[in-house]
């Protein structure tokens, strides 16, 4: 009870004006970097995928739409351990690693990068490929019959049409990356300044009885999330609105 | 470009029927491709763009063939310019750049564009619209801009799919006059798409008669539209363009004369330029016929001519084609008269006539006329 008692008073507002430990600043830079590179990673390689399941009639593209969905339904430790098993030292990931005298991509940061991606793609693909599929085949022929290549009328047409898709696709993938947790505590572990992220903070936190430091980082993210979706929704009033 | 041509032939199932459409037009002027909705006017006018491909297929404007057995061009290495039922602007470029996207071509050797920006701004009245956005114009409006931008990409042929057919009235009335500016001022070849007989009578000079996939006729529209034999005859608005030079005007009477093959036309209009040329129009149900010249009457049009072909009109009436001139070898109008009086009269095909003609309708705006 007395470890409850003292755990309690940590939420008293005069101890939240004192600064976090230095390791929960680091969890946060981390976390943003991990989140940002999963984000450039996914709008690059998601957008060709987004594209093909678009504007592709072959007969195999809704089984590769279904592989990529499959985060959004699989437990995070299912997932986990596949990639666990791919990252190792026995799995492609140790292959590539062993190109820099590593024995394994697990517990690392760019194994941690790798993962999130592999996580969050469907959050970033499905909404650029209903952006794609929203537009239609008109402005695309629009432009051919202004003599647009199709890698032009893919940059000058598609891409601005569809910034909706993208600025949604890339906000979720972003926050669904800063969210994860199962994926990262299978893959990554807790190694401060590696691959300790907030999630994971927040649950040593409370492992180790640190109420206080838990409470700031889950309320933080709390309104992280908050603000996301929020704004999320008011960018697609607006959008929808200039009619585009 | 004189006597160049454009051939086009498709092949292929199309939705519900199949498409086997095959015709040889001039390259120059307008053609219509004419026909009831779902016949493949659409499909064939977007296989000459290449945005479908039948196979088999040919195409080919002079002599620069786009698509045969072995080669297809595809859409963005077509000199074309395409005009979509709906206007399809870009909504995320100003009018300008809509305008500008296609206008991009590389210059060769510095030679100057064909057409150039400010004649389209100029012709299509599309200066007050520059900076807006497309979403803030009319619909009137927006098929301007898909025109001028169209123009812009120095095609060497236009293509239009039903321009106007998504437009109100008002739209439409406010369009054509552009169209047919753009017709006489610039010497582009246009394949336009229509199921509408009114704009078919303003802008084509030669017309593709399409029937279930199939091409019923092709020819000069005023030919095709007094030939006993296709539909257009039959109608009950059937009528003949013709294109008169305007010879004279009597300024106190208002009466212009307009001269055509065969005969002159005396029209009643307010101002017409001398030397221009003018569509007119004359309704097959505002041609009556008679044996001889007649007591004078307060028709102002009564020409010789003679009796061509005739074909019945259904149980009460008669359609006759009439050559006009007293050898029947000048320009040809339709005359549609009932049964009784034909018979009464004892009239056959080979007799030499008098048109009396109730109304000769300028088409509105057509060639310098009057403009508001």
């Amino acid at each position: 009870m007395a470890e409850i008692d003292s755990a309690m008073s940590g939420l008293a507002p005069d101890t939240w004006t004192s600064g976090l430990p230095p390791d929960t600043w680091t969890a946060i830079r981390l976390t943003i970097e991990l989140a940002t590179l999963t984000t450039i990673v996914l709008v690059i390689i998601g957008t060709p995928i987004a594209w093909w399941l678009a504007r592709s009639r072959a007969w195999w593209k809704e089984p590769v739409a279904t592989v990529i969905a499959l985060p959004l339904v699989l437990p995070p430790t299912v997932l986990g351990f596949y990639l666990l098993l791919a990252l190792g030292p026995d799995g492609p990931g140790g292959m590539i690693a062993r190109l820099w005298n590593e024995r394994t991509l697990a517990f690392t940061f760019e194994g941690l990068v790798i993962g999130s991606v592999v996580y969050s793609t469907p959050f970033v693909v499905q909404p650029i490929r209903n952006a794609f599929e929203a537009m239609g085949d008109r402005p695309l022929e629009v432009a051919a019959t202004l003599r647009a290549s199709p890698w032009r009328a893919f940059w000058t047409v598609a891409v601005p049409l569809a910034r909706p898709g993208f600025l949604t696709g890339a906000v979720l993938g972003f926050a669904h990356t800063v969210g994860e947790f199962g994926i990262v505590l299978m893959i990554g572990g807790s190694i401060p300044g590696k691959t300790k992220v907030l999630s994971v903070a927040v649950y040593d936190y409370v492992e180790t009885m640190q109420w206080r430091e838990a409470n700031i980082l889950a309320a933080g993210m709390a309104i992280f999330a908050f603000i996301v979706i929020l704004a999320m929704t008011l960018i697609e009033k607006r959008v929808a609105r200039a009619g585009l | 470009m004189g006597g160049e041509t454009i051939k086009a032939g498709f092949r292929g199932a199309v939705g519900a029927f199949s498409l086997d459409a095959a015709f040889e037009i001039p390259a120059r002027g307008v053609t219509a491709l004419y026909g009831p909705s779902g016949c493949g006017k659409t499909t064939v006018l977007r296989c000459i763009a290449g945005l479908n491909r039948l196979h088999p297929g040919f195409c080919a404007i002079d002599g620069d063939i786009w698509q045969d057995e072995s080669s297809f061009l595809p859409t963005h290495r077509r000199p074309i310019g395409y005009v979509f039922q709906e206007a399809s602007l870009f909504p995320h470029l100003s009018v300008r750049r809509n305008l500008l996207y296609g206008a991009r071509a590389p210059k060769r050797g510095g030679e100057p564009d064909a057409i150039r920006f400010d004649e389209v701004v100029e012709l299509l009245g599309l200066a007050p619209l520059l900076d807006r956005a497309p979403r803030n114009l009319s619909g009137g409006e927006r098929q301007r801009v898909a025109i001028g931008r169209a123009l812009l990409s120095q095609p060497r042929l236009m293509l239009m799919d039903e321009p106007l057919a998504a437009l109100d009235r008002q739209a439409k009335d406010e369009i054509l006059p552009f169209l047919e500016r753009l017709h006489e001022g610039l010497s582009l070849p246009v394949i336009y798409v229509a199921h509408d007989m009114d704009e078919i009578e303003r802008l084509a000079d030669h017309l593709v008669l399409m029937e279930m996939g199939r091409v019923m006729a092709s020819g000069p529209l005023a030919a095709l539209q007094s030939d006993p034999d296709l539909p257009l005859s039959k109608t009950r608005s059937a009528a003949v363009s013709l294109d008169a030079i305007v010879e004279s005007f009597d300024a106190d009477y208002g009466v212009a004369s307009l001269a055509v093959a065969g005969g002159r036309f005396f029209v009643p209009t307010s101002r017409v330029t001398i030397g221009a040329l003018r569509r007119i129009r004359v309704l097959a149900s505002d041609v009556s016929l008679a044996v001889e010249a007649g007591p004078r009457s307060t028709i102002l049009n009564v020409l010789p001519a003679r009796i061509l072909t005739v074909a019945p009109s259904g149980e009460r009436e008669m359609t006759a084609v009439l050559g006009l001139g007293f050898e029947g070898d000048g320009a040809q109008l339709l005359a549609r008269v009932t049964r009784r009086s034909w018979d009464l009269l004892g009239l056959q095909a080979g007799m030499s006539v008098h048109a009396q003609v109730k109304a000769v309708a300028f088409a509105p705006g057509r060639t310098g006329g009057v403009r508001r």
